[in-house]
């Protein structure tokens, strides 16, 4: 079987990153799965993840009175979670399995004490947590838009 | 010329593209909220051929006219299909028309998707909102020829589930004709499984060969900047990326200037155009 540190060049997540890096980082990380309709975390709790999604989708959940409404969904290929990044690291959404999900869960702890003992290898996890972020906040103005909707 | 005249015997052949010819309702179909699908058919009998992406000038008597794309198959030129959101006036009349009422009909105007030039390329096809039908001819064509075409995939935003246009022909797409067919909605509900989020962040899953792939996109404006930003990021040359603009006409026919945008008028140059010729103009207003 191919272990985490073997499968983690192939995610264009991590495209660039070194070797050394790359199992730096698998040191933080497990491979895990949840079934459909299961939480991988859940809003308010401590945030203590960052997810990479091998299979499967994830839904954005945010509770409102009239049930769960989904503001995004992050599956196969992409990767999911920054609050770990930004204290006081609490979850601000729900994230719960669409269908059958397959990830490697890296513990979000682990992930910045590994970042802040080699700057180099911080700066570039950054630099890739922020793409992600700005093409979610790019998502989220353009929906803001209501392109499709009443005009 | 005027209108022909016609004898019993003949069928009536309109030649002048300024006057309306008089079809019927034939049948229509509520598919969403504000949004029908009419059928119709030309009282005077003659087929309509038309190209997929082509539009007609489309009237409601006493109401107004205004451009509506064709949405049905282009391999059927006796039966006219529209697909119209209801969103002011005109367009108001002609969703809502009944079975049996009467429509005027000029066109078919313009220049289409020009699918045929995709041959041995691979496809993708882009709509959002109502988008999805001026494309539908395209997909429809691609499906009766599928094997002339390489990778075919159709990505389509919607506003809600519930927004979602031709949800019965979707999977049929998919299971019969090897349409790699991927929904994103804005906004989903209990009932939504798929993605949520924008048509754009479907790209990345698209399987294409950039140097041989065509992509055929309509909807919002800002809709096909961004999707056409992200097929040049991509490696898939501006030219390749054709676009459906939408401007106010009047003429359909490149005489009143009404749908003028820079040097082009829409209505005669377009509506499909490649992204490299609109790229600099997709951000102005009607002049
Ligand atoms: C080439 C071409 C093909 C088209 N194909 C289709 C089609 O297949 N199906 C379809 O439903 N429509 C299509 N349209 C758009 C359609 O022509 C307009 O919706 C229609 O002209 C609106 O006229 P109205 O009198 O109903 O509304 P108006 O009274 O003119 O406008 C009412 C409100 O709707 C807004 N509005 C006007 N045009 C649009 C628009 N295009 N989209 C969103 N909001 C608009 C106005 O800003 C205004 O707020 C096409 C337009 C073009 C140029
Ligand atoms: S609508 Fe008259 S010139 Fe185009």
């Amino acid at each position: 079987m191919r272990t985490i540190a073997e499968d983690l060049p192939g995610h264009p997540f991590f495209a660039g990153l070194d070797s050394d890096a790359l199992a730096l980082l698998a040191g933080c990380a497990v491979n895990m799965h949840a079934r459909p309709g299961e939480y991988l975390f859940r809003e308010g709790e401590p945030a203590d993840s960052f997810f990479v999604i091998r299979e499967g989708r994830v839904a954005l959940e945010m509770r409102l009175p009239t049930g769960a409404a989904v503001l995004d969904t992050a599956e196969q290929g992409e990767v999911l979670g920054w609050s770990w990044l930004v204290p006081p690291y609490r979850w601000t959404f729900d994230g719960r399995a669409v269908d059958h999900v397959r990830a490697v869960r890296f513990d979000g702890g682990c992930l910045r004490e590994k970042c802040a003992a080699d700057p180099d290898l911080g700066y570039a996890f950054l630099q890739r947590i922020v793409q992600v972020m700005s093409q979610r906040l790019h998502s989220a103005r353009v929906r803001l838009l209501d392109l499709y909707g009443a005009s | 010329m005027n209108a022909a005249l016609a004898t019993s015997s003949q069928r009536v052949v309109v030649e002048d593209p300024m006057v309306p010819r008089s079809f019927v309702v034939t049948r229509t179909r509520q598919d969403t909220r504000d949004t029908a699908t009419l059928w119709l058919t030309a009282m005077d009998g003659a087929p309509l051929a038309f190209e997929p992406g082509q539009f007609t000038m489309l009237q409601a008597y006493g109401v107004g006219e205004v451009p509506v794309s064709i949405s049905g198959d282009p391999a059927d030129d006796g039966v006219l299909q529209h697909t119209i959101r209801d969103v002011g006036s005109v367009s108001h009349a002609l969703a809502t028309a009944e079975t049996g009422a009467r429509l005027g009909v000029r066109g078919p105007f313009g220049v289409g998707w020009d699918v045929g030039t995709a041959r041995g390329r691979d496809v993708v096809i882009v709509a959002g909102g109502i988008g999805l039908a001026p494309l539908r001819p395209a997909v429809l064509e691609i499906c009766a020829n599928r094997a002339a075409y390489g990778e075919v995939t159709l990505l389509y935003g919607a506003r809600t589930p519930a927004e979602r246009l031709f949800t019965d022909e979707l999977p049929r797409w998919a299971a019969e004709h090897g349409v790699a067919v991927h929904v994103t909605v804005d906004r989903s509900d209990d009932s939504w499984r798929g993605p949520v989020g924008l048509v754009t962040g479907l790209v990345d899953r698209v399987v294409f060969r950039p140097e041989l792939a065509t992509v055929l996109v309509c909807g919002p404006e800002v809709m096909m900047r961004h999707t056409a930003a992200a097929f040049l990021d991509r490696g898939v040359a501006p030219a390749d990326v054709r676009v459906s603009m939408e401007r106010n006409m009047k003429c359909g026919i490149g005489l009143c200037g009404h749908c003028q945008l820079r040097e082009l008028f829409i209505c005669q140059d377009g509506p499909v155009l490649g992204y490299g010729l609109v790229a600099s103009l997709l951000t102005q207003a009607e002049l």
